[in-house]
């Protein structure tokens, strides 16, 4: 876990943030502490602590005094928007890359997009809800 | 309970040791920043402990300024019992049983909590009755870390304390020392060979090698700075160009190159362009590296 070439605080902020996009995290549920992120994964606790400042500044997560840093409402949508964004750069623009390489036709590529997206109608990632989920107080 | 302060600070300045012919420290300037855990890594003789002695104020220097939390720790009431320097040594009555041991520290430190010792002594399995004259060498660090942790003392220094402790036992420690240090934050000094199994406890890395400090920053710059290249040995050469290369390897026609100083967003597309691999280097390497003897000469007057 978190032995990438990146600073484990942004590995740290990254992943929160895939479990916001992922919906594993909801708008208004507590994240875990520092102290347990430090001692579950076997971290100084600032290293945590600075990956949760990360994403208090970019309104992924917000504090309660004394409680807590909990997902901020309208954080997933603002995460699917960044992403989708970067969606093409990130993601689209090294499959045109690799297939120019090893010569696959754009076109067979489009096929293998179209047959993929109609064989999984459930992707995890689809528009955003209409509004946040209410918090569930029962749920912890 | 009382809350401990968040931890002292310390400040050497121009700091030399002496025994005899030998220079354990050599003008010796360095700050811990307090409330950090910092990470204290050198080769063996290369003054760690001596530093320790010196802010536990078991000897004064031979010259240069000792400052912990502000103050001289030599024969200073305030700053003595706020010290807990661990040594792999020990430094407990053998003859006397762990609980005695207890009752013995806890008096000189006010800030000792017998509720974190009892967890401890259950966590590594230690009988209170029994005296540490007797223990395996495991068991002898593992009652050093109880009597370290348990003082909770504002600056508190382990050197070697892992020794002889199984994986389990050392992992234990590392989960009990976080633990404590997250909800009573304090300052630590960690020193061990074990590289890497504390480079993500410490917040702050100090080097030293051969009394001289080599690299004093935060952990988490001093790791960007290392990076490996791996690719084409003439795109590798090539990209590598112009930079500190700490070490190459070869295997047919594929390099990984070393290279120290970081690198920027424009490097990381460059060396996908050029098929080029970029990836991270264990602090333990640049520790083998950056205190390598044959790089001294090239070091030269870089700090």
């Amino acid at each position: 876990m978190f032995d990438g070439r990146d600073p484990v605080y942004l590995q740290i902020a990254d992943q929160i943030r895939q479990d916001v996009l992922s919906g594993a995290l909801a708008a208004e549920e507590q994240v875990m502490s520092t102290t347990q992120y430090a001692t579950t994964f076997r971290i100084n606790p600032a290293t945590a602590a600075k990956a949760f400042a990360q994403l208090v500044d970019e309104g992924v997560l917000y504090k309660r005094r004394g409680v807590g840093m909990f997902v901020a409402p309208g954080a997933r949508e603002r995460l699917v928007a960044d992403a989708r964004e970067s969606f093409f750069a990130d993601t689209v623009d090294p499959v045109a890359d690799a297939a120019r390489v090893l010569g696959i036709d754009v076109e067979d590529v489009v096929a293998r997009l179209r047959t993929r997206a109609a064989s999984e109608p459930a992707a995890p990632v689809t528009a955003p809800p209409a509004t946040p989920a209410a918090p569930e107080e029962g749920s912890r | 309970m009382t809350a401990t302060t968040a931890g002292w600070g310390v400040e050497l300045q121009g700091v030399t040791q002496r025994f005899g012919d030998v220079v354990a420290l050599d003008d010796v300037s360095l700050t811990v920043r307090p409330g950090t855990i910092t990470g204290l890594l050198g080769r063996n003789g290369s003054g760690k402990s001596t530093l320790g002695s010196l802010l536990a104020a078991f000897r004064r220097p031979t010259a240069g300024r000792v400052l912990v939390d502000g103050e001289e720790p030599w024969e200073n009431e305030r700053v003595v019992p706020g010290v807990c320097f661990v040594r792999e040594s020990g430094d407990v009555l053998d003859d006397f049983s762990i609980k005695d041991n207890l009752a013995y520290v806890s008096g000189a430190r006010p800030t000792f909590s017998h509720e974190l010792a009892g967890e401890l002594l259950d966590l590594f399995e230690l009988d209170p009755k029994r005296k540490p004259g007797k223990f395996s060498r495991g068991k002898k660090s593992a009652f050093g870390i109880v009597l370290g942790l348990a003082s909770r003392a504002p600056l508190t220094i382990l050197d070697e304390v892992h020794l002889g402790l199984d994986a389990p036992s050392r992992y234990a420690f590392y989960d009990a020392l976080l633990a404590d240090y997250a909800a009573h934050p304090r300052t630590i000094v960690l020193s061990s060979h074990l590289i890497g199994e504390i480079e993500r406890l410490v917040e702050d890395v100090v080097v030293l090698d051969r009394g001289r400090v080599l690299v004093a920053q935060d952990a988490e710059t001093l790791r960007a700075e290392g990076v490996s290249v791996t690719g084409p040995a003439a795109a590798v050469e090539a990209f590598v160009a112009g930079r500190e290369v700490l070490a190459t390897q070869r295997l047919g026609g594929t390099t990984q190159a070393t290279v120290r100083g970081g690198v920027a967003e424009g490097d990381v597309r460059r060396a996908r362009q050029d098929g080029l691999e970029l990836g991270p280097v264990p602090l333990q390497d640049l520790f083998v590296h950056l205190t390598d003897p044959q790089r001294a000469t090239h070091v030269g007057g870089a700090r």
